[in-house]
């Protein structure tokens, strides 16, 4: 029953935030903050996991086909597939899920504990707007590191296996460009734009509605990881499930 | 003014607050008073609509509080301001960002005149070289001022003190409830504070109301309360050896 209740007050959580708007010239100031926290205070990690990422995926693909008889371009090819399909947008998600999700969790929670969300309402401002809207609108550019992800993670495969002697350039960049199918990019924007609302709201619903102290903002922000990856991975199945099966 | 009729307010079956009755005056200074657990906090927040009321009526002047009335609600809270027991200063923002917020949030005024009106408060409550600093950068005291400055920059009608001393020494904390006083009564505002400082009540209890488990047993001054006879009173009053002290005194 309380899963059920902790669902109810998630999506009524989700539409007080769709109301009462705070004025603009204040949101825009956030969702300029927003932006920078989470997407530009991002863009570090993002990159260094992509691209080590990738390097990995090509050097394993490598080593798992040793049989001369498969084509040069396989490695390539295959590294373009995990990344875009999976690495990318999942995998990426999920380290965001600890970064960014546990950043906005334990905010969130703190301006709880410290009473500062109370203070926004005795102010009659609409807190689930003014705190989670901009954090929602500013997660909307989730999809250009998504995107550095990807090409970030083909270069690391590139460099690890030219550079290591597992392919040549031609052939990598060969596989690359092998049965591209467009919606593939597709499927994958959709299921990011799907995690950046995951990432955006389940950490502020466990900030948001925490009791207690310190503790408990370690805590919430703890719980709000797990359930962020989790909802992220059945995402996941389900858009795969619809789209590519 | 504000009037409080009958109300009453539970969570999970045990009652917080029973069926309390009051007025708070305009341009004095209002005290609930009572122990740790007697209902102070529960019964502020239900004036503020924090918390929704079980049973009973609250009215701001002539006003029904309904907590359905969106717009009503909406313009009485530009009314209200609020001093939190940890001042609830937003961390991301410096001292003067925090006085501007309601003035950015509910003005038409342009920087330069929110600026202006910033600086006005922030001298009244007598704070100086802190507007570019961060609240973790100043002291709990001034912490306190500047909440008390954010609470009075849209000149409201309404102010609440939740324990705005507590944490403080004896000494800033009989400055700051001066401060409250004399807020009070320069913008003739209807103040209501929630405290268990025997200080503040000698000092600034216009009118107090005193809370024991969630009930209201007494109401009164200042002056009435050092010379009641009801014992729980008495026992809450006296509870410290300095008050014991004075009691002799008085008697002798």
């Amino acid at each position: 029953m309380k899963f059920f209740f902790h669902i109810g007050r998630y999506f009524l959580m989700i539409k007080y935030t769709f109301t009462k708007f705070t004025k603009w010239s204040v949101l825009k100031k956030l969702i300029f903050q927003e932006i920078e926290d989470l997407i530009i205070g991002s863009i570090g990690i993002v990159a260094f996991m992509s691209f080590l990422i990738g390097g990995v995926v090509a050097i394993q693909t490598a080593l798992a086909i040793e049989n001369p008889l498969l084509p040069g371009n396989l490695i390539g090819f295959a590294t373009r597939q995990s990344v875009i399909l999976e690495f990318a947008p999942t995998l990426i998600s999920i380290i965001m899920a600890g970064k960014v999700g546990s950043y906005i969790t334990s905010s969130i929670g703190t301006m709880r504990v410290t009473e500062q969300i109370d203070a926004l309402e005795v102010m009659g401002i609409n807190s689930f707007n003014y705190l989670i809207f901009p954090k929602i609108i500013s997660l909307l550019l989730y999809p250009f590191l998504i995107t550095l992800a990807m090409f970030l993670g083909i270069l690391g495969g590139y460099i690890a296996s030219v550079y290591a002697g597992f392919s040549t350039s031609f052939d990598f960049i060969q596989g690359i460009q092998l049965d591209f199918k467009v919606f593939h990019i597709i499927y994958t924007y959709i299921k990011t734009i799907l995690f950046a609302f995951v990432l955006a709201t389940i950490p502020s619903y466990h900030g948001f509605f925490m009791k207690g102290g310190a503790l408990e903002v370690g805590k919430a922000s703890n719980i709000s990881f797990v359930w962020t990856s989790s909802v992220i991975i059945i995402i996941n199945f389900i858009v795969t499930q619809l789209l590519l099966a | 003014m504000i009037t409080v009729k009958n109300i009453s307010k539970s969570f999970e079956n045990i009652k917080i607050i029973d069926d309390i009755s009051a007025v708070f005056e305009k341009g004095k200074t209002n005290l609930i008073i009572g122990q740790s657990g007697s209902g102070k906090t529960v019964l502020m927040k239900c004036l503020l609509g924090l918390f929704d009321i079980d049973e009973g009526e609250i009215l701001y002047d002539s006003q029904k509080f309904k907590k359905d009335n969106i717009s009503m609600i909406s313009d009485l809270r530009k009314q209200i301001g609020m001093v939190f027991q940890g001042s609830a200063l937003f961390d991301s923002m410096s001292v003067i960002e925090n006085i501007i917020f309601p003035l950015r949030m509910f003005s038409n005024k342009t920087d330069s005149e929110m600026i202006i009106r910033a600086r006005e408060v922030i001298k009244r409550v007598d704070l100086k070289d802190v507007d570019h600093k961060f609240p973790s950068e100043i002291s709990g005291g001034m912490k306190k001022r500047v909440a008390i400055a954010r609470a009075i920059v849209l000149n409201p009608k309404y102010l609440f003190c939740d324990e705005p001393n507590s944490g403080l020494d004896p000494k800033t904390a009989i400055i700051i409830d001066k401060l409250i006083q004399e807020i009070t009564i320069e913008y003739d505002i209807t103040t209501v504070i929630n405290t268990h400082d025997m200080n503040s009540v000698m000092e600034i209890g216009d009118k107090i109301i005193f809370l024991v488990e969630g009930e209201k047993i007494w109401e009164g001054t200042n002056k009435e309360i050092l010379n009641t006879d009801d014992k729980m009173i008495n026992d809450f009053v006296y509870s410290s050896e300095l008050f014991k002290k004075v009691k002799l005194i008085q008697k002798k």
